[in-house]
């Protein structure tokens, strides 16, 4: 009987694989067509637009490589987190690169599901120094390289200069919060349709939970302490969280559960908020006058501090090469040429200097023609990517790289359950204190499998 | 397409489906009971087909709620036995989605049916454009769900610029953060603009299939349009209305889009499927997720056989 149950449940999961390799294995057919000689190395990439450019430009890595052939599978952010997880976790070597997120690149290191990139990428040509250091920080496990950056963004304040004018107000170049929310209520006027500023109040840890990270670092807060307890009902982070409710409500959008990355855009874009604080993406849709009503009258400014000296956060989207891969040499070409001093070239002098992948390398912020096109934001852009510390980013050491989310598998889920609870608190269901205790009983569970790992 | 479609179909229903079942019942001849073997040997390979494609997929997972399995820590894979379904009562998450959800798909379902019987009601009556304001009323029911979210998010309920609060600000009321205040509220607009066409073609069938010598023998006896639609025409439609709501409820039981668009589960929206949702692909928890859809089935299939039985009392008191 339960021999059967076995053999049936074998012959159950054998169906369920071979379903999963005829639908996800579609690359693989990729190599019946090719001359002997090609190898084809498949790429999951996350659907961003700098990904797409990098589609665009494949025949000119085909001019210096007709030997390998690129296949680009191109997948939204979950279900390229999903699809990478399970391949790599299944060890099926479907997909020779991934692009992998700043927070899943030491997590899945420690897993072993990546290539050690540090002796490949010591090639002087390629000249990984010139990688901004929190960035390839962020992407190092124990100080090894396991994946390069494609492109990275920090956040900063962006701010009306002609509301700011008018009202008589300069901004400093280094604000604190406390002015930051003095000047959001000067400047709040919602009969007149004007926020003081705005700040992204959608639940999620990648929406509400990365700039109030950034809040709760400087306030002294952090998620978990060197020993992996919860901090989440710590004075800091509770006096963080409150400062951004009460930020959120005396002079924020109005519906802020609402408002994520893109309803932020769209309100400063139509000049319906006097400031946002955002990532440094951002500054490209917000100065191109097709969308924006109010390209030529922002400034920016570093991301507000209370107790630190900096604050803003860091992401990238990077590639690595999976553990698995059967052509990690000839997938190392790719990455390397897609992460290269020439790649940025290459993007500004074929699509537009504007669709350089930015935040990433030194040296693309020497270039003139990127410059002149980045405007102001471009070289406040690369001195706060060089700045911020993702080692240390709060005031109390913590146990693990990274700014605005913390290098656990459990994070995205404790973030996002307990914005979900701020969310509550915004709206006034339920208080602060109360959310917080419940947001600490989550945090907690997860710091303790951390725990048990070491 | 649908006018007729709606004209023809419930007519004959009640009548032939009863007389089939006595034929077989009152009349066991061997003639018909080799007829009877013979056609369930036809049904058999579509219910052999039924039972692997619905229920081995349930068994694994079943099977999956047994065991420890994060994706993103392979290593830790193991048996759990019972641990993933007592964290499903002691992590204190399902029973406020099991609310959410009867409160969303409840009220939902209360208002769509209310709205469908007025317009079912008031296409029941012979107007210029009758098929043309059938078809632009139906139209919200064959909108994808997203694409409906994301219309009530941005076009209708948006604080800034959204024509709820431009219309609310006629009668002096102040713009209303909709999705910060209400957001249960905001799940059941959508819901219910989606769903109200759904109820309306039941209901209307039903209002159709209603014989006009019924309706002009209460006329001759001196009933008002009132007492008519009181005394004559709610009694008739009570069927079809069980039927349409248990329809809807069991569509409505899947509601994902508006949630993961507009509220993203906060206050008081984490439906049980947006709940199974996060716990399997944000927190990634193969295992926790499996034992709540688990108990989800178990907690249907409880509140489906009610509902049905209630249903079959229904109908054998209204051929009655």
């Amino acid at each position: 009987m339960i021999s059967t149950m076995r053999r049936r449940l074998a012959a159950i999961s054998l169906m369920m694989g071979l379903a999963l390799v005829t639908t996800t294995g579609c690359a693989g057919f990729g190599n019946l067509g090719t001359d002997p000689g090609v190898t084809t190395i498949t790429l999951a990439s996350v659907n961003n637009p700098q990904m797409q450019d990098m589609a665009q430009l494949l025949p000119e890595f085909n001019k210096q490589h007709p030997d390998i052939k690129i296949t680009m599978i191109f997948m939204e952010e979950n279900d390229l987190r999903n699809a990478a997880t399970k391949d790599v976790a299944t060890q099926g070597g479907q997909y020779d690169i991934m692009t992998v997120g700043a927070y899943e690149v030491p997590i899945w290191a420690r897993n072993g599901w990546l290539v050690d990139l540090t002796d490949r990428a010591a090639d002087p040509v390629y000249d990984v120094d010139d990688l901004f250091k929190p960035v390839r920080d962020g992407v190092s496990y124990r100080d090894r390289l396991y994946a390069v950056p494609f492109y990275g963004e920090s956040s900063f304040l962006m701010y009306r200069k002609d509301l700011f004018a008018q009202a008589g107000i300069t901004m400093p170049e280094r604000p604190t919060w406390e002015q930051v929310a003095q000047y959001a209520k000067q400047l709040n006027d919602p009969g007149a349709g004007q926020t003081g500023i705005c700040l992204r109040g959608k639940p999620g840890w990648g929406e509400m939970f990365a700039p109030l990270t950034t809040v709760v670092n400087t306030f002294g807060g952090q998620w978990y302490d060197q020993n992996w307890q919860a901090q989440v009902n710590a004075p800091g982070f509770t006096d963080a969280v409150r400062f951004y409710v009460d930020l959120l409500a005396q002079a924020g959008e109005r519906d802020p559960v609402s408002f994520g990355f893109t309803e932020c855009l769209n309100l400063f874009s139509q000049g319906r908020a006097a400031m946002w604080y955002d990532a440094t993406s951002a500054a490209g849709s917000v100065e191109d006058p097709k969308n924006s009503k109010v390209a030529g009258k922002v400034g920016y400014v570093r991301a507000p501090v209370a107790r630190t000296t900096d604050s803003g956060w860091l992401w990238s989207w990077n590639l690595g090469i999976n553990a698995n891969s059967r052509h990690a040499d000839q997938a190392w070409e790719f990455v390397k040429w897609a992460t290269s001093k020439d790649y940025a070239q290459l993007v500004g002098s074929q699509l537009g200097w504007s669709r350089t992948p930015p935040g990433t390398r030194q040296s693309t912020y020497r270039i003139p023609e990127y410059v002149k096109a980045g405007g102001e934001f471009a070289p406040l852009t690369a001195q706060i990517m060089s700045e911020v510390n993702p080692a240390q980013p709060g005031v109390a050491p913590q146990p693990w790289v990274g700014i605005q989310y913390v290098t656990i598998p459990e994070f995205q889920d404790v973030g996002n359950q307990t914005s979900q609870l701020i969310a509550d608190a915004i709206a006034g269901r339920r208080s602060l204190t109360d959310a917080l205790a419940d947001g600490q009983r989550i945090a907690q569970r997860a710091g303790d499998n951390q725990k048990e790992e070491k | 397409m649908s006018a007729t479609s709606v004209d023809a179909a419930p007519a004959p229903r009640g009548s032939s489906a009863g007389r089939t079942a006595t034929v077989s019942r009152t009349d066991p001849s061997p003639q018909n009971r080799s007829l009877t073997r013979f056609s369930r040997a036809i049904v058999m390979p579509g219910f052999i087909a039924a039972i692997v494609i619905t229920q081995i997929p349930f068994l694994v997972t079943i099977y999956y709620s047994l065991q420890n399995w994060n994706l993103a820590r392979p290593e830790a894979r193991s048996f759990a036995g019972f641990d993933n379904y007592i964290a499903v009562v002691t992590n204190g998450a399902f029973l406020p989605s099991l609310w959410a959800t009867v409160l969303i798909v409840g009220g939902s379902v209360i208002l769509s049916l209310v709205l469908g019987l007025f317009l079912a009601v008031l296409l029941d009556r012979k107007f210029r454009g009758r098929a043309v304001a059938r078809t632009l009323l139906i139209t919200p029911f064959l909108v994808m769900p997203a694409a409906a979210a994301l219309m009530w998010k941005y076009s209708l309920l948006e604080v800034n610029t959204g024509i709820v609060n431009w219309v609310l600000s006629w009668v002096g009321l102040g713009p209303v953060a909709w999705n910060t205040e209400y957001p249960t509220l905001t799940i059941i607009f959508t819901l219910t603009w989606q769903y109200t066409p759904f109820m309306m073609l039941i209901l209307l069938a039903g209002l159709q299939s209603q014989s006009p010598e019924v309706l002009e023998a209460a006329d001759v006896d001196g009933a008002n349009a009132l007492q008519t639609f009181r005394h004559m025409t709610l009694p008739h439609l009570r069927t079809y209305a069980e039927l349409a709501v248990l329809l809807c409820t069991v569509l409505m039981i899947q509601v994902f889009d508006p949630v993961n668009i507009m509220t993203k589960g906060a206050g008081n929206t984490k439906t049980l499927s947006y709940l199974l949702y996060e716990r399997a692909f944000i927190g990634q928890q193969i295992g926790e997720a499996a034992a709540y859809g688990v108990v989800t089935v178990l907690v249907t299939i409880v509140v489906a056989t009610l509902a049905l039985r209630t249903l079959f009392k229904v109908f054998t008191e209204g051929t009655d």
